[in-house]
């Protein structure tokens, strides 16, 4: 079957288009949306920038990545216990006192009280799991399927954990009740702005660094590894390599995505981590066209509106589209709403009648090219 | 003792189980590389139907022995529909095949859920399963020896069927070379049909099992599906005595650490284990020697 095309709209015109994405969001949207829907866009963003990173280990590397969700609570989680301890101060906080009035603060949360520290945990947590995540798996061929159910298999332990450790992580209900972001007050709309402008700049700027990593030598080995791993193997390069730094940089942005999440959203539950919440990033990538630049991320937008708000008002319906959004989307429509146009195009350009009629036919083409 | 006798028991029963959960997903995987993600809601098609055999033949005791092959055509043929439909269309894409039937799964859960009540539904258990059989001094629920016959069974009756028919001769000639059994003669389409509805029609089976042990809801098969593939994957592909070998000791396994630790713990430690497993022996338990470079 087809694979999902590299070659797409010039690189500088993409360039163009980066930079259209990024005066929307950046400047006019707060200016149009009300403070609501603005604060529901940086949730999409959040998700978005999560996308960008599954597009490029996708779509692009060919690694199925459907556990981000570990990765997007490793930033999310960090950043919340950070923040759970700004509003606490110098106390416990409060879930944790619930059950016991004495109970200690659990040694893994001592170092979150620093944002220096938050911050890096946040970049270096997700490079180091995921490098020895990456490292083992890749360097013994692990892949395929059997890569994507691992990655899930992760995700679900991962919020399995969460949900069973209530008094070290707050289980089923999460960390929520933020105050402070760093030392500003969430609740004044000045600063949710900020919030809100951080996210979206973080989108751009992930986007940018994908154009970049796409246009590369780099971008090329790894699509040469996703449709040939052994051809590159053979021409004298480690495609486990070229996929854990993918999978790696995938796996910083799904961070990233979770942690500005938390001062956005105001609550991180193992909920928005599982296997259906990894599930649903991948179906946004889907969407949108997994191998193309805009693609996952507008995608990763839409289903982050549907999910928010059908999701709420009509969850039985939803689910069904979303059900039958995989289904037809990757049947009928392998690189997603992105490669819509030039399909009709080329349907547009050549009319039924004056079709050359194939010498060979389409199946016994993919034989010979299998 | 007794810290010794009740996980293994209950780890063996729950390893059968797995091992029912996992052997049809082991049969459509090894011979036609494709990953059906929708197979833990044809596991709950099946606990259902034996819900709604028993609406039919209220008597608990007549009723499990007939949901079972009940549940097994009837998982077959949701199974049959899937693959005709979609599936047939996408063996050269392995990969968006897990996803698409991820998306048929999400349908099928939401569909069982607004079927029937949300809660679940209650399957009956047999007067026969009531009961409690003595080991050591533990008093073994019947109904986890009866998980572990019924597993017997059907892994029995599976490689017999595979290695004495002509059907499983069919199939054994299109997982070992596909485009040879093609020039033989053998429809390998019409193999890989049959393949689906056996493999779907087991998952239907272990359906009906898992509903004497656990709840019968619309997220049951979410459950098993990642832990059958788990099996399936550290026992070796289209090896049966790998995945045998393989449900057992991950079934074992998360009942000591349930013993140990709590009982999500115990997910979490099994998962790992299967991971570092797959680390030591990326092809799983046993290998069919190839030399393939993929």
């Amino acid at each position: 079957m087809t694979k999902p095309r590299t070659t797409g709209l010039k690189p500088w015109f993409s360039l163009g288009g980066i930079a259209v994405f990024a005066v929307l969001l950046l400047a006019i949207a707060p200016l149009v949306l009300t403070d609501h829907w603005l604060n529901n866009l940086g949730k999409y963003c959040c998700w978005a920038i999560a996308a960008v990173g599954i597009g490029l280990a996708w779509g692009r590397g060919g690694m199925l990545a459907m556990g981000q969700g570990v990765f997007f609570a490793l930033g999310a989680y960090a950043m919340a216990m950070h923040l759970t301890l700004e509003t606490a101060g110098d106390r416990v906080p409060g879930f944790m006192v619930l059950y016991d009035p004495l109970a200690p603060l659990p040694v893994f949360w001592e170092p979150f009280r620093s944002a220096g520290f938050t911050l890096l945990a946040i970049v270096l947590l997700p490079v180091v799991v995921a490098g020895a995540l990456g490292y083992a798996l890749f360097k013994r061929r692990v892949k395929g399927a059997y890569f994507a159910i691992l990655t899930q298999a992760l995700a679900v332990a991962l919020a399995t954990l969460i949900s069973s450790t209530i008094r070290e992580t707050g289980g089923d209900t999460g960390l929520s009740d933020f105050k402070y972001f760093f030392g500003f007050v969430l609740n004044d709309p000045a600063n949710r702005l900020m919030v809100y402008l951080i996210a979206a700049a973080l989108l751009i700027v992930c986007l940018l660094a994908v154009w970049q990593l796409y246009r590369s030598r780099f971008g090329e080995l790894l699509v040469a590894t996703r449709d040939a791993e052994e051809r590159v193997r053979f021409l004298g390069y480690d495609p486990a390599n070229v996929k854990l730094v993918a999978f790696v940089v995938s796996a910083l942005m799904a961070s990233i995505g979770g942690a500005m999440f938390v001062p956005i959203v105001g609550i991180i539950t193992p909920a928005e981590i599982g296997a259906a919440a990894s599930i649903l990033m991948i179906a946004g990538v889907a969407l949108g066209g997994r191998a193309s630049l805009f693609g996952p991320a507008l995608g990763a937008m839409a289903v982050g509106w549907g999910q928010s708000s059908l999701g709420s008002t009509w969850p039985d319906g939803w689910t069904y589209l979303l059900g039958l959004l995989f289904v037809v989307v990757i049947l009928f429509l392998p690189n997603g709403l992105s490669s819509l146009p030039a399909k009709l195009m080329r349907r547009a350009r050549r009319s039924p009648a004056e079709r050359p009629a194939p010498a060979i036919a389409p199946a016994q083409l993919e034989e010979v090219r299998s | 003792m007794d810290a010794l006798i009740a996980p293994l028991l209950n780890g063996s029963a729950q390893g059968a189980l797995l091992l029912l959960a996992a052997l049809g997903l082991s049969l459509t995987f090894g011979q036609m590389g494709v990953i059906n993600m929708a197979h833990g809601e044809f596991l709950m098609i099946g606990a259902f139907a034996a819900y709604l055999v028993q609406q039919v033949i209220t008597a608990s005791n007549l009723s499990i022995p007939v949901a079972l092959p009940v549940a097994f055509v009837v998982a077959g043929l949701f199974g049959l529909l899937l693959e005709v439909t979609i599936i047939r269309w996408m063996y050269r894409r392995p990969l968006d095949t897990l996803l698409v039937t991820v998306g048929v799964g999400l349908i099928l859960q939401q569909a069982a859920l607004q079927i029937f009540p949300s809660q679940g539904v209650p399957v009956e258990k047999p007067g026969w399963l009531d009961g409690q059989l003595t080991v050591l001094g533990y008093g073994w629920p019947l109904r986890q020896l009866f998980t572990i016959l019924l597993a017997t069974v059907c892994v029995a009756a599976l490689s017999a069927w595979l290695k004495y028919t002509p059907f499983g001769r069919r199939i054994r000639a299109t997982v070992a070379n596909r485009d040879l059994a093609e020039t033989t003669g053998i429809s390998t389409r019409g193999i890989d049909r049959l393949t689906f509805f056996v493999g779907s029609g087991l998952a239907g089976v272990a359906g009906v099992a898992a509903s004497l042990i656990g709840g019968t809801n619309s997220q049951m098969g979410a459950q098993y599906i990642i832990p059958a593939f788990l099996v399936v994957a550290a026992g070796g592909i289209g090896q049966l005595k790998g995945t045998i070998v393989a449900a057992w000791a991950v079934g074992v396994a998360l009942a000591f650490f349930a013993y140990w630790t709590t009982g999500s713990l115990a997910q979490v430690l099994a998962f790992i284990l299967v991971i570092v497993f797959l680390q030591l022996r990326p092809q799983g338990l046993f290998t069919v020697r190839t030399r393939s470079l993929a």
